[in-house]
């Protein structure tokens, strides 16, 4: 039985139900026991597991990332919540420099089964420092897995295949989307990490995207099919490893793609599809790739600049019309 | 520096503890100082490359700590750390051998110097950010806690990453939630080639505890017994439960930072007053004076670690580099990880 149920609950029911599971998985971040989440995706689990396993810890994310470190080299798997991933910058050298090398410089000895999670990219007018997006900095990086979401169905089975790999993963939700409700089992599933989802299926142009930017390439093509324009979307769900397969698959149906990423372009997840593109479906292809990302700019305060700075459907719709060299 | 290792300047006096154990840390610590002596000597001969910091003159606190710890407690590490993992039960064979980048070393070739790592001895590995390995040894401490053992995490690091945040963050969590942890800064006087004097108002780093409310206090790092006492104490009250401990350990290197520094920061008669202290040439002066062993017996204590080390280097010469395949094992857990082309 399904049931329709908001992204911040699918992230709880999934982190809850592994740590029925597995009494080594925990909680560890900024507000998350007492004040049950900045953004109530942990509400009740301190109540349910107690202080020991859903862990409040001071504003040190570069300490209390590390601590998950050792703690997930010395056995435990633990799951350390950024209050968003712009916090996280100040963490980055304990997943750069440790999660992610921690089996090789070991030759294989020491794993680092640990989940760093949070919301990642702009919630509104929060200006520079807010909004960034992280999927391309930390999928850069071999050694870490990069799984980012919306869709609550995806958000509950990916946490939990998060949660039960035995590598560092980074784990990228939305703070503007945690309320975005869709339909969720009730019976327990996964999500296999590495699988991109073809939401709705099309033949005149593929969209490629993730997280939030799922919505605005789903609206574009509701506006397109209905001026006769049928795209395919497709949700990448884990950046890294990328799911070449089902992109590849889709360009050589539709023969044109678009991807709505909304990191900043440079060396970004968009670049990383453009090219797998056209290396493995390169005489397939009937224009050029065309990315629709942030601006390559700092995101300012005002709305104009909000307006200015983000990819939308206008924006998705007109870049559609230039690769099929239509003018309506 | 020194003023702690000055006010316990040797006495001949009698021994306070047993022949085995006197004997224990003179040929660790002397297995230590033939080993780095002859690291450096390979790295002369390129047998050895990259970054080579080595532990000659600190070995007093390997030889003192291994025997007030249980093979159950952990140790995490900077990359001043090949005497640290030979104390913990590395081999010289695989600790050479990573040195020389061999498929036999320790890690198989993919550490060296600075990254050594052993499961099977609780050795958590030498790290090469300076002081990112303090958190890290804080949350080894929380799974220990969190299993409900007695065990430790001994973290150790450098006078330089004692100025480092990330002390800061994780002596305040694992006083906080009281993480059993002994930290430990071999305060060697100088980070890279920059002393202690210039980069703090305040010297003495064991005081850092103070803002956490957490017990601390100096050691001398030049003797083994004063070692062993202080980690015992320390290991006793962490044990209890009562939480963290944080020893400042007074040492001194008598080489460069690194193979590549000549050390023109300091003075001659400074390092000539701390090798008037050595801890082997001290500990083989008390073995003697002690009647605890006899010329011949130390004789034959240093012909065996000559040989043992001289074994290592012949290991190290005689095995294989790692095929370069290898650069795509390990680096996830997952072995069919689909690798970019």
């Amino acid at each position: 039985m399904a049931r329709e149920i908001a992204l911040r609950d699918a992230l709880r029911e999934g982190m809850s139900e592994e740590m029925r599971r597995d009494e080594d998985v925990f909680l560890m971040g900024e507000e998350v026991a007492q004040y049950n989440g900045a953004y109530k995706v942990s509400k009740g689990m301190l109540d349910e597991f107690g202080e020991k396993r859903v862990i409040d810890t001071p504003i040190a994310e570069l300490g209390f990332a590390g601590i998950g470190v050792g703690a997930a080299m010395n056995g435990l798997r633990p799951i350390i919540e950024f209050m968003t991933w712009n916090f996280a910058v100040l963490a980055f050298d304990q997943i750069i420099n440790n999660a992610a090398k921690t089996l090789s410089q070991s030759n294989g000895q020491f794993k680092c089964p640990i989940v760093f999670r949070g919301p990642s990219g702009s919630a509104g007018q929060l200006a520079q420092q807010h909004s960034q997006t992280f999927e391309s900095w930390m999928a850069n990086c071999p050694g870490l897995k990069v799984i980012s979401i919306v869709d609550p169905y995806d958000a509950k089975g990916l946490i939990k295949s998060a949660i039960r790999d035995d590598d560092p993963i980074c784990f990228m939700e939305s703070e503007m989307l945690y309320g975005h409700m869709g339909e969720v089992p009730e019976e327990e599933y996964l999500v296999p990490i590495g699988k991109a989802r073809v939401r709705r299926e099309g033949t005149d142009v593929t969209l490629v995207t993730y997280n939030k930017m799922v919505l605005v390439a789903e609206e574009a093509a509701k506006k397109l099919e209905a001026e006769g324009i049928s795209a395919e979307v497709i949700d990448l769900r884990t950046i890294r490893p990328m799911d070449h397969e089902t992109i590849i698959n889709s360009v050589k149906k539709t023969n044109r793609i678009i991807v709505i990423d909304e990191s900043w372009p440079f060396a970004g997840v968009s670049a990383e599809v453009a090219y797998i593109v056209q290396k493995h479906a390169f005489d397939y292809l009937d224009a050029p790739v065309i990315r629709i990302n942030a601006a390559d700019t700092n995101l300012p305060y005002a709305p104009t600049f909000v307006e200015e700075y983000l990819p939308n459907p206008d924006k998705v719709i007109k870049a559609v019309k230039e690769v099929m060299y239509v003018n309506r | 520096m020194g003023k702690v290792a000055d006010k316990n300047k040797t006495k001949a006096s009698k021994p306070k503890y047993s022949k085995e154990l006197y004997l224990q840390w003179y040929e660790q610590m002397l297995l230590i100082r033939r080993f780095e002596e002859k690291a450096l000597m390979m790295y002369g001969q390129q047998k050895i490359r990259g970054f080579c910091h080595v532990y000659i003159g600190q070995e007093a606190i390997t030889a003192g700590m291994e025997t007030a710890l249980t093979k159950d407690d952990c140790i995490v590490t900077a990359y001043r750390q090949h005497g640290t993992a030979l104390g913990r039960g590395v081999t010289p064979k695989e600790a050479m051998a990573e040195l020389f980048g061999k498929e036999t070393g320790i890690v198989g070739g993919k550490g060296g110097s600075m990254h050594f790592f052993s499961k099977e001895n609780n050795y958590f590995g030498g790290n090469g950010i300076v002081g990112a390995q303090i958190p890290i040894g804080a949350g080894i401490g929380f799974a220990e806690k969190y299993r409900g053992t007695k065990n430790l995490c001994v973290t150790m690091f450098g006078d330089g990453a004692a100025r480092q945040g990330a002390l800061h963050e994780a002596f305040n969590m694992a006083m906080t939630w009281k993480l059993p942890v002994l930290f430990i800064c071999e305060n060697n006087g100088y980070a890279m080639g920059t002393s202690v004097e210039r980069t703090s108002n305040v010297i003495d780093l064991h005081r850092m505890g103070d803002g956490y409310g957490m017990p601390n206090e100096p050691v001398d790092g030049m003797q083994p017994e004063t070692v062993y006492e202080a980690i015992q104490k320390a290991a006793k009250h962490i044990r209890s439960g009562k939480g963290p401990y944080f020893l400042e350990i007074k040492t001194y290197r008598y080489k460069g930072h690194s193979v590549s520094d000549p050390a023109k920061y300091r003075t001659k008669d400074e390092l000539n007053d701390y090798k008037d202290k050595d801890p082997i040439k001290v500990t083989e002066k008390r073995i003697l004076d002690g009647k605890m062993a006899t010329e011949a017996d130390i004789k034959k204590i240093k012909d065996k670690i000559k040989k043992m080390v001289e074994e290592a280097v012949e290991f190290a010469e005689n095995s294989d580099y790692p095929d370069g395949s290898g650069l795509y094992e390990d680096n996830y857990v997952q072995t069919d990880y689909p690798y970019l082309e």
